[in-house]
């Protein structure tokens, strides 16, 4: 009984640790006490970070084989890298909270886990690929500096890491877009189908408004999101409007336009109905996504199985010499 | 057949093997049994599109006709490519994929070792550049053919299938023509007796401590060098040059 009593004043003493550390804006670290709904949420959340990253290699690998010059090919195989690697850091990070990467797939595929919704749009023609870097990761970036700061360490240093990189594929996003913008009059009509079709999936990429946001009271409690999604998705569309002008792209929405008392751009409705279709499922491409991932980690089955049985007679054999 | 004409051929063979092989490769993005791999493969696709890129690119300067790495990969057609078949084979599984893997690289890494040396500085800096990449290959093949071969009675299986499938494009790799010769004669080529003897001897010691059987000695295909190719070939350049075909006046 009494021993009982005392665990439990030691339990509460940690967590007022935990509020302390949150209230002076000090890092958690993976062996600090934390209460179950923050671990739930960070897993949750950063599983779905991860996976996305990983799902997004599908939209972009698309054209991996049809990149029009050696240079394009060589800079979008080098961006789905980064992502992929994105990928790892990620599940690394989100495993220092007790869960494996085993276990994020499996639900993944069961359907526990998300993904980012922008994935379960197709990649259509190269100006996607134009588009996707530049708006798509454009939109992450917005998203993943404000993580930089989030309360979770692992968490946050992997953001600081990924976010140099993911500037760099914004960029090169942007280039393609300028190109094809100073190209032939096909070139033009392909880079502006791409921005019609992205632009408004990109702005659904920050959720719903904060008014609908279920999510929004702990995290911001914790620490975990920083910024709301509506101020988030303001810095994303006030940058963005800028480049879109310089290359002579226009932005699909007739109602978005500057307004001064705000200091931000006013933009108009966005079609929730469209974006709870995709994240319920019916997506353009939900089903091929995630068929996709299902059908190669289990062709890949018996190359992990001769790994991990190679590896286990290895140390059999070192263990036995 | 003039200093240049050889030259050219020497390079565009290697730039197409290079370019060739590393599509193949690229197929792997999210398609690999494990993250890990899936990034490995791909970073090799990397490091092939950077040498075909060196390669095309010389042999369009001792052309001599204003054409660039891109005009030499994307405007070519199936004839003119002059890549090994083992490198536009599909990939098959993950054994098929290592066991070419492992056959081009060990070729790779002795030929380069070679090339390092050859009197023309151009070839010589790109294959220093090229030997520190195959090396890493060819270390990365090996690890995976053990794996395979001596990890579960499936995958003993799959990859001593591979083996067998492949062997029969291994000759064409250390097959030599009028333009090796002469230049092999004037130092900038390589002298392919040797680099075949390395590779035999490589080969061999990687298979039996993988548990593998060296397949019996069969008949060589041959024919990529001349232009002469599988049906995949074609699928291949149908797929990669479509945009700049599609488009001839773009720029990308
Ligand atoms: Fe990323
Ligand atoms: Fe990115």
């Amino acid at each position: 009984m009494e021993l009982l009593e005392k665990n439990e004043q030691v339990q509460t003493e940690l967590l007022r640790h935990f509020e302390n550390k949150i209230e002076k804006g000090d890092s958690i670290e993976p062996r600090d006490k934390m209460p179950d709904g923050y671990r739930k949420h960070l897993i949750r959340q950063m599983s779905q970070h991860a996976h996305s990253e990983v799902i997004g290699m599908q939209p972009e690998g698309n054209w991996i084989t049809r990149a029009p010059s050696l240079r394009a090919k060589q800079i979008l195989l080098a961006k789905i890298q980064d992502e992929g690697g994105h990928g790892l850091y990620l599940y690394s990070a989100a495993e220092t909270l007790g869960i494996s990467r085993d276990e994020m797939i499996s639900q993944l595929h069961s359907g526990k886990a998300k993904y980012s919704n922008i994935f379960n749009y197709p990649a259509l023609t190269w100006a996607d690929i134009g588009a996707i870097g530049w708006l798509v990761d454009g939109a992450a970036i917005v998203n993943q500096v404000s993580l930089q700061r989030t309360s979770y360490g692992p968490y946050s240093r992997a953001m600081v890491r990924i976010c140099k990189e993911e500037s760099f594929h914004q960029r090169q996003g942007y280039e393609i877009m300028a190109k094809m913008m100073s190209g032939t009059d096909a070139q033009k009509e392909m880079a502006q189908d791409a921005m019609n079709r992205w632009w408004w999936p990109s702005l659904m990429m920050f959720g719903p408004h904060d008014s609908e946001s279920p999510h929004t009271g702990d995290a911001v409690k914790w620490k975990i999101k920083r910024h709301s999604n509506d101020e988030l998705r303001a810095k994303f569309i006030d940058k963005t409007v800028q480049q879109a002008e310089v290359i002579g792209l226009t932005i699909p929405d007739k109602d978005l336009k500057w307004n001064d008392a705000t200091g931000h751009y006013d933009h108009g409705a966005i079609d929730w109905n469209e974006f709870y279709k995709v994240i319920s499922g019916s997506g353009p491409c939900n089903h091929q996504r995630m068929e996709h991932h299902k059908r190669v980690h289990a062709e890949g089955a018996w190359v992990r199985e001769a790994a991990e049985a190679y590896r286990a007679k290895q140390e059999k054999q070192l263990l036995h010499s | 057949m003039t200093k240049e004409e050889a030259l050219y051929k020497y390079s565009l063979k290697m730039g197409d093997n290079a370019l060739v092989h590393s599509y193949r490769l690229s197929e792997w993005c999210s398609n690999a049994p494990l993250l890990e791999e899936d990034l490995a493969l791909t970073n090799f696709a990397l490091d092939m599109i950077g040498r075909a890129q060196a390669f095309l690119t010389y042999a369009g300067q001792v052309e001599g006709k204003d054409r660039t790495d891109d005009d030499l990969a994307y405007r070519r057609s199936e004839r003119l490519f002059t890549n090994s078949l083992i490198t536009e084979l599909p990939n098959g599984d993950f054994a098929h994929t290592i066991a070419r893997l492992l056959f081009v690289s060990v070729f790779e890494r002795y030929f380069f070792t070679a090339l390092q040396h050859s009197s023309d500085t151009t070839l010589a800096a790109i294959a220093a550049k090229t030997l520190k990449e195959v090396k890493y290959h060819a270390t990365h093949a090996t690890e995976w053919t053990m794996r395979l071969g001596d990890g579960t009675s499936e995958s003993k299986k799959r990859m001593q299938a591979a083996i067998n499938n492949l062997w029969m494009y291994t000759g064409e790799l250390f097959e030599t023509d009028e333009a090796d010769a002469m230049l092999q004669g004037l130092n900038i080529g390589v002298d392919m007796p040797p680099i075949k003897e390395n590779w035999l001897q490589y080969i061999k010691g990687t298979l039996a401590a993988a548990n593998l059987t060296l397949p019996e000695d069969t008949f060589m295909q041959t024919g990529g060098h001349k232009g002469i190719h599988t049906e995949h070939l074609g699928h291949i350049l149908s797929e990669m040059q479509y945009l700049q075909r599609a488009y001839p006046d773009a720029k990308w």
